[in-house]
């Protein structure tokens, strides 16, 4: 009895450091200055150039990742013979360390790289940097989204006279939603969160290719408010996408049910 | 009606399908799980890559160099478990091929109160009539029905039954459906084609199927005598009145059309009538006499009885004949029609 009352304890020990361990820096930002210096803070010309570029590059890449994306996924959902192969190549960058990745970028578009463009530190290679790291989480989301539709929908699509193209957009595509939702959330808040790729292949250029973590960390030893109030603004979108997410199955779910015949 | 013609192969995993066949009415494939059936469908439809010729009247959907894409080629095709647009309403749903008719068939298979309904909403029997309506909408040249039966419960499935038949004869389609059921083929077509591993073991009219089966396997599947009739209730009997002009008696209940399902195995023959009033007593001229290992099958009138070769011998049964097929009223199963 002692003995289970023990253990009891220890978990329950055990959950609140954790617990406390996990939410104690992102306390920590909020706590350390008043929420209005905070705010007074997202007027400085450091953090508005900042946004203009996070806000920028986040929106092509995220652009870039769905137009892409999406075909992609949708041709790896099918079975065929090097599949796994290639899905495994996807995957390859989330597993990377983003300095690796920087690096990859820089001898690959690099002036003396493989392609021998003039990408680096431009906001170009912050799209790209953006779009390497965040990409495969979309992509996987999506794979997992499209192989769950039932294939004798597909089918049953095509014997009342859709083509592939009508059969993707009003069957496959509404199906599938929820999860390639789901998974553009996420590779958004990979995205906007972007460091280590960034600061080795784009520099941390003010204006130009800082986005909001750069100047986090540029900001960090210049004026250290600044540096909190950019965080804190990071912590509040990233945890409105993480709501959002978990939201996501019931809101897609219940306008299926709501919605009206087309 | 232009008739559907099949002669075509696709390799499976354990073996080739081969299919030779041409269907004017409605023909049902039966076989056991396994035996290719749902892939002859997909074939039709163009949902599988088959080799051969796939044409309806002188429309050519496979061969000549031509291999239709599924959406050009005007099949209506009923899933086994009938992939209704779980996002979309039933009227979406049946508007999905062409929105001319929907109104027509939401009314014609009593959905209409259903349009706004999304399909996770439906019973079995529900979901089958949208699914049908919407392979109609096609406005198809050739009906597929993948186990249509398959997915309801025994009370559903009569009602279903009863429909499917009504249905099949008023749109007049070439249709082919597959079943594992031998009852539902008999009950749903004209002409039932027994399929094992990917072949045609033999094709013909449910009665001759009994009466003539190729070998043992097609004995043992097919199985039952299919006669019909008009039942009534009189006390703990029911009295079928035959269309060939016999009366016969069941004990299990049922009004309206009836089909009487009998076992060759249960069914006894004499040459002279009996007057035992249990035996439900069909006399006719002996059609057929065939040996099925050491059993026999004979054709008595509209039924078929299996009799050891010695009663043969012993009743000297021989073609021309006239013999009396006699059978209890509990061995006779009435389904409906």
């Amino acid at each position: 009895m002692t003995r289970r009352v023990l253990v009891a304890a220890l978990a329950f020990a055990a959950s609140v450091v954790t617990l406390g361990f996990l939410v104690l820096p992102v306390v920590a930002v909020f706590a350390r200055v008043s929420p209005r210096r905070l705010v007074g803070q997202l007027g400085n010309p450091v953090v508005t150039d900042a946004l203009l570029v996070s806000v920028k590059t986040t929106a092509i890449a995220q652009a870039l990742i769905l137009l892409l994306g999406t075909p992609t996924a949708y041709v790896l959902a099918r079975r065929f013979r090097g599949r796994e192969a290639l899905v495994t190549l996807v995957e390859l960058p989330l597993v990377l360390p983003p300095a690796v990745a920087g690096l990859g970028l820089l001898a690959a578009f690099g002036r003396t790289g493989l392609l021998q463009t003039s990408f680096p530190f431009t906001q170009t290679a912050v799209v790209l940097a953006v779009a390497f790291v965040a990409s495969p989480l979309y992509i996987r989301a999506a794979i997992a989204a499209f192989e769950a539709v039932d294939p004798d929908l597909v089918a049953a699509s095509r014997t009342l006279g859709a083509g592939l193209p009508r059969t993707f957009f009003r069957i496959v595509l509404p199906l599938a939603r929820p999860g390639l939702t789901a998974g553009a959330a996420l590779a958004f808040a990979r995205g906007l969160g972007e460091f280590g790729a960034t600061i080795m292949f784009a520099g941390s250029l003010r204006g130009v290719t800082q986005t909001l973590p750069l100047a986090v960390y540029s900001e960090f030893d210049v004026n250290f408010d600044v540096a909190l109030a950019v965080s804190a603004l990071l912590i509040v979108v990233s945890a409105a996408l993480l709501v959002t997410l978990k939201w996501l199955p019931s809101i897609s779910t219940s306008r299926f049910r709501f919605a009206t015949s087309s | 009606m232009a008739a559907l013609h099949l002669d075509f192969s696709l390799p499976l995993r354990d073996f080739e399908l081969s299919l030779a066949l041409g269907v004017s009415r409605t023909v049902a494939l039966v076989g056991p799980s396994g035996a290719g059936k749902t892939s002859v469908l997909r074939a039709v439809a163009g949902l599988a890559r088959a080799r051969g010729r796939i044409a309806v009247g002188e429309e050519t959907w496979l061969g000549d160099g031509v291999d239709r894409r599924p959406e050009e080629r005007r099949v209506g095709l009923v899933f086994q478990e009938y992939a209704l647009f779980p996002h979309l309403s039933v009227r979406a749903n049946v508007a999905y091929a062409g929105r001319a008719r929907v109104d027509g068939l939401l009314e014609r298979f009593g959905i209409a109160h259903l349009a706004a309904a999304k399909p996770g909403e439906l019973s079995g029997g529900e979901r089958q009539r949208v699914a049908l309506a919407r392979a109609l909408a096609r406005d198809p040249a050739v009906l597929l029905l993948d186990e249509p039966l398959a997915a309801l419960d025994a009370h559903t499935k009569t009602v279903v039954r009863t429909e499917l038949h009504q249905l099949l004869g008023e749109v007049r389609l070439p249709t082919l459906l597959v079943t594992h059921d031998y009852g539902d083929a008999a009950s749903l077509a004209d002409e039932v084609g027994v399929l094992v591993a990917g072949s045609l073991r033999q094709l013909a009219t449910p009665a001759e199927l009994v009466a003539r089966p190729a070998d043992a396997f097609v004995a043992a599947f097919t199985g039952a005598n299919l006669l019909h009739g008009t039942a009534t209730r009189h006390g703990d009997l029911t009295h079928v009145q035959l269309t060939s002009g016999e009366r016969i008696f069941s004990t299990d209940e049922a009004r309206g059309d009836v089909g009487v399902v009998v076992y060759p195995w249960e069914i006894g023959v004499s040459r002279e009538e009996t007057h035992d009033s249990p035996l439900n007593v069909l006399r006719g001229e002996i059609g057929s006499v065939f040996e099925l290992g050491n059993r026999v099958r004979v054709r008595i009138g509209p039924i078929t009885a299996e009799v050891t070769a010695s009663s043969v011998e012993r009743l000297d049964l021989a073609r021309g004949g006239v013999a009396y097929a006699t059978f209890k009223a509990t061995g006779t199963r009435l389904v409906s029609l």
